[in-house]
């Protein structure tokens, strides 16, 4: 034991720069997606199991009842917050309103999954509204 | 040791009692899917305690009776793929002389939240989830550190156990 044991219980060199080069990658990896994703955005798709159900546009305040009712996602403002689930974690809905490109909320229990998408590829291939 | 299997009862024991005491705890940091991860320190302390063999094991048993108990099927494969990759980096780091048990600790509570990520993007077949890593790596970063802080202490005063 002795000196040897102690050591191995003191933060040593290699832990700061695990600990520092995690947290640049974070950093790097939330500027990106700040500065790549704000633009453009003016659409939502809601998949349900990977299948498209509908395509709406942000712009316009209104009630989406996804899967048959099990989730009822809310545009208001010009963001997209889910309103209600009937799953028992209820994770989707206390996941934070969604506005920006490729942002996305998931409710996996139904494996639903809506998420921004630019207004350009909305135009595309816009289902409804 | 002669008590291999009664320590392995005990570990067992106590990752659940911690999974338990993690379902009382109303802590939510505000981000959907981060939690303090209070059953990792038990995992944590068996890797320098245990056989790797042993570790990977507990971790199994862990994860799935308290999915059995606390969960559902969805939370058993979440949190088996987080344990595995967890423990699987910090197998390795630990191989590393050069981290002490935070490092560790802070590689594995990383590793949990990537690994949940990864069957995330898979079971709803999107990578749309991407933007969420930055979230999960600090709160891996935080997460592991308080919990390798304590289970360094632990390991300190647990000198005598060695399995």
């Amino acid at each position: 034991m002795g000196e040897n044991h102690t050591k191995k219980f003191r933060f040593k060199k290699k832990d700061w720069l695990l600990i520092g080069i995690i947290v640049v990658v974070a950093g790097a990896a939330f500027l990106f997606h700040e500065l790549i994703g704000g633009e453009g955005a003016g659409v939502i798709s809601v998949k349900v199991d990977g299948v498209l159900e509908g395509t709406y546009t942000l712009s316009k305040d209104q009630e989406i009842s996804i899967n048959g009712g099990t989730n009822i996602l809310i545009i208001k403002d010009g963001k997209a917050d889910m309103e209600e689930a009937d799953c028992p974690d209820q994770l989707c809905v206390h996941q934070k309103a969604i506005s920006k490109n490729h942002e996305s909320i998931i409710c996996l229990p139904h494996k639903v999954v809506v998420e921004v998408e630019s207004a350009e590829s909305g135009k595309l291939d816009g289902i409804s509204n | 040791m002669k008590s291999r299997v009664a320590y392995f009862g005990v570990f067992t024991a106590l990752a659940l009692i911690f999974s338990y005491v993690e379902t009382l705890i109303p802590i939510s940091f505000g981000i959907p899917g981060v939690k303090l991860g209070l059953a990792n320190l038990i995992i944590v302390i068996a890797l320098y305690k245990m056989r790797l063999s042993e570790a990977y094991l507990l971790s199994v048993v862990r994860v799935v009776l308290s999915g059995f108990i606390f969960g559902n099927y969805f939370s058993i494969i979440y949190s088996l793929a987080g344990g595995l990759l967890s423990l699987t980096a910090m197998a390795c780091l630990k191989k590393n002389d050069g981290f002490s048990v935070m490092g560790v600790s802070v590689a594995g509570g990383v590793c949990h939240n990537i690994g949940q990520l990864i069957v995330a993007m898979l079971v709803v077949e999107t990578f749309s989830v991407a933007y969420y890593v930055p979230v999960l790596l600090v709160a891996g970063v935080a997460t592991g550190l308080v919990i390798g802080l304590v289970a360094n202490g632990m390991i300190r005063r647990l000198k005598d156990i060695q399995l």
